[in-house]
């Protein structure tokens, strides 16, 4: 079982709560940049009056959605910096390719506005190809990751897997995402993209879920000795069911008076919690599968203090100012006005 | 195979370099907008309000290149210098924190009602939006020179195990470099916003577009520059004599003086030889060396023999700060006879204008080329005194960081060229609406407020 360490001191505690700060980040940075990564790889299905409006329902949000991967990536650096170096070390090209595609989406989110309107065309595919490349390589990583970055074929097979299923997930809460933010033609076709996405996405969730118990019998045991596989079994059970509740209500959508219109993006984000508190479940207390725990790459605990300090009166600032941006810009989208 | 740490280098140094790029405007730029918007609260003139509207656009566009090439630090730091945060991550680790828990999202966050928000809040909270990001923008500088300075002047921790460990925080984040850095910096980043406000202001009055936000933009970036210009010289100077206090081997390099002198001359030119340890073709003032560094006319300066094997690569540093140095001059001498022109005429001749075109981005090389000074200059080290950069590299194949080194800069140079053509299409698509000269369209009643569209 896990090296535990002595609990009885705050100090023993401190790696755990950055670890649970991280978490959050990187829980946040999936489902909030997830779903304008999403719309962008659907932004080519689109016609071009579509665009507009696709691009003004995540205009608002994306700066700060993407400011998510760089708390969690942040905290990942200063809190756990032997972790850090160990993870990107092994990651270096999919982060690259990552990063490509982050700036080429940043950018031609702003240039697409801004440039010579012959040019709109090309800044709209850059934007579906760095959006579809970030997520790709992110599910690379996620595949690598799981697999404790082990150098084998079988490995690299593997998370070449997950990197498609990853871009379906992200596909699928960015349509859910536009059915819940637009109406007519749109909405109808955004229901479409979600149920193309939606089983894709379920095999992600089911290789991860698969792969997880086969990779470390540390996390084997912790599923499917007596008596956890009773108390996880809801965590599995749960997922099934949102995955049929969503595929039932986009078939059924729009309803009369648009009801509803929020019940799929929901419950994509509800499946996204529920597979990342179970690999949460399955990863803890290791930050690189059953090679470094959080205590070894935690910070001196005089630095996370300091750090806590800061994030403990950020953090809730930041949440309610997150919603209150949502709420300034809730409703239906419309295509962008800087005024 | 090429040497993997001076790849990494490289790679990590035109990352920073197309980072700072942007930033460096943004920051300034923030309070210009401040400026700009409170100037229409007072006034109620639409010309103060077109100037933020046009400027605004450029922010976003600027912001958003800063954002992503922010992000790929925050990955780089731990692809390419793992052993950086091993050592020193004790340290390094609240200060990027802070970094990104007080500026980072305050800019990014509130910078969605900044941009978009003007008709959906009230124009209180859209100012208040506009303070917040241009505070957050200098947050940010504070925290990332707060730790860059620390990394040139380390102090206040000691080493246990191999690792720093914090002693005392406020002797780290007020560390002796701190407060010069910080000034420099802020200066430069509000120069390079005056000129580029300046010159892009311009350009549009050369194509015949003399309207008042024009000249509003043109009058707040040329007074800008010269009122700040002898600050940034002044500050200039402190800085560099608190580097020869502290690090006086990048001062021997940025003088090309290679053996300790009293009296010694300021080299105006030369060309640097490391090999031979010596300098050719050298045009020096007698003397002046000692008068500005040590403010007597006999002082002694170290030369750089004082440290042979510890010292930066002298070519650079030295070719670095004469860029700089002269680019100041060059920024005194057009922005005070600008002011004046503007000052006594209302409007600027063609020649000044052209001028202030010419000097659009001079900002982005006098930045670029003194933080060339200042890293080169640090080098052998990573931490002065701690740790050395060759300590800090991963151990990622060469192979595989030329790759990608080649990579990113096919994209940063793609990107910038985008950048410049983007600013200037957009201020052409301003004047050509200033002007009155939009597609002809029946001028709807509704026009006003739709003007600027989805585009």
């Amino acid at each position: 079982m896990s090296p535990l360490p002595d609990l009885s001191t705050f100090n023993a505690w401190l790696p755990i709560i950055f670890m649970g700060i991280m978490g959050l980040s990187m829980l946040a940075y999936v489902v909030l940049d997830g779903y304008d990564l999403g719309v962008g790889i659907l932004l080519r299905r689109a016609d071009a009056d579509q665009k507009d409006l696709m691009i003004g329902s995540i205009g608002p949000f994306w700066d700060a959605n993407e400011t998510w991967l760089v708390l969690g990536v942040g905290i990942l650096l200063v809190a756990f910096p032997m972790a850090h170096g160990a993870i990107l070390t092994a990651l270096y090209l999919p982060v690259a390719l990552m990063l490509l595609g982050l700036i080429l989406r940043g950018v031609a989110f702003d240039f697409r506005a801004k440039a010579h309107a012959d040019h709109k065309e090309t800044w709209n595919r850059t934007f579906y190809a760095g959006s579809l490349l970030a997520a790709l390589s992110q599910g690379y990583m996620l595949g690598a990751y799981i697999t404790g970055f082990e150098r084998s074929w079988a490995a690299t097979g593997f998370a070449m897997l997950i990197a498609p299923c990853v871009a379906a997930g992200y596909t699928l809460l960015g349509a859910t995402w536009l059915v819940m933010k637009t109406e007519g033609d749109l909405q109808k076709r955004a229901a479409f993209w979600a149920r193309r996405a939606l089983w894709l996405t379920a095999v992600g969730v089911l290789l991860v879920s698969l792969a997880t118990p086969f990779v470390s019998e540390r996390i084997f045991a912790k599923w499917f000795s007596l008596p956890y596989v009773v108390l996880l079994a809801p965590i599995p059970l749960a997922t099934a069911v949102l995955f049929v509740l969503t595929d039932r209500i986009l078939r059924a959508l729009p309803l009369p008076g648009d009801k509803l219109n929020w019940v799929p993006f929901a419950a994509t984000v509800a499946i996204f919690v529920l597979a990342f508190f179970g690999l949460a479940y399955s990863l803890f207390p290791y930050l690189v599968i059953d090679k470094i725990d959080i205590w070894q790459a935690a910070s001196a605990p005089e630095s996370l203090k300091i750090i806590l300090a800061g994030a403990a009166v950020v953090v809730p600032v930041i949440i309610g100012y997150t919603i209150f941006s949502y709420r300034v810009f809730g409703g239906k989208a419309q295509p962008l006005a800087y005024y | 195979m090429l040497d993997p740490i001076l790849l990494a280098r490289i790679q990590f140094g035109a990352n920073i370099t197309f980072h700072i790029l942007f930033p460096t405007i943004t920051i300034a730029l923030a309070w210009v907008l401040l400026f700009f918007k409170l100037r229409y609260n007072r006034t109620g003139d639409m010309k103060w309000m077109d100037a933020y509207k046009f400027w605004v656009k450029v922010f976003a566009v600027t912001f958003a290149l800063g954002v992503v090439s922010g992000i790929t630090m925050s990955f780089q730091f731990g692809t390419n210098w793992p052993g950086f945060m091993e050592t020193v991550g004790n340290i390094a680790g609240p200060l990027l924190a802070y970094e990104v828990l007080t500026a980072f999202f305050l800019e990014a966050t509130f910078l969605g009602i900044m941009l978009f928000g003007f008709n959906r809040v009230s124009n209180r909270v859209h100012t208040l939006a506009t303070v917040l990001v241009a505070v957050g923008t200098s947050m940010s500088a504070f925290w990332i020179l707060v730790l860059n300075s620390w990394m040139q002047t380390p102090v206040g921790f000691e080493m246990i195990d191999g690792k720093a460990h914090a002693t005392d925080w406020l002797a780290i984040i007020f560390n002796p470099s701190f407060p010069y850095r910080f000034t420099h910096m802020m200066l430069a980043s509000g120069l390079t916003a005056a000129f580029l406000i300046a010159g892009v202001s311009a350009w549009r009055w050369l194509r015949g577009d003399h309207s008042g936000s024009v000249m509003a933009g043109m009058k707040t970036g040329v007074y800008l520059g010269a009122a700040l210009i002898p600050l940034q010289i002044l500050a200039g100077d402190m800085h560099g004599l608190n580097t020869l206090e502290h690090q006086p081997a990048k001062v021997a390099a940025m003088e090309g003086i290679w053996e300790t002198e009293r009296g010694a001359d300021l080299r105006l030119f030369a060309v640097p030889d490391e090999a031979a340890r010596t300098n050719h073709f050298e045009i020096t003032l007698p003397n002046m060396a000692s008068v500005i560094l040590t403010h007597s006319w006999e002082g002694e300066v170290k030369g750089l023999n004082e440290f042979e094997g510890k010292h930066p690569p002298v070519a650079p540093v030295f070719y670095a700060f004469r860029i700089m140095v002269g680019i100041g001059m060059l920024m005194l001498l057009v922005s005070w006879i600008g002011a004046w022109q503007l000052k006594r005429q209302g409007q600027p001749k063609p020649w000044l204008a052209r001028a202030l075109l010419f000097m659009t981005f001079s900002g982005w090389v006098a930045t670029v080329a003194g933080w060339y000074v200042t890293e080169i200059g640090r080098q052998p080290w990573l931490v002065y005194g701690v740790m050395t950069t060759a300590q800090a590299a991963s151990k990622v194949p060469s192979g595989m960081i030329l790759s990608t080194l080649i990579m990113y800069l096919v994209v940063y140079v793609a990107l910038i060229a985008a950048y410049v053509s983007v600013v200037f299409y957009m201020a052409r698509r301003a004047s050509r609406a200033a002007m009155g000269d939009i597609t002809p369209k029946p001028p709807a009643p509704s026009m006003q407020p739709t003007l600027q569209g989805a585009e």
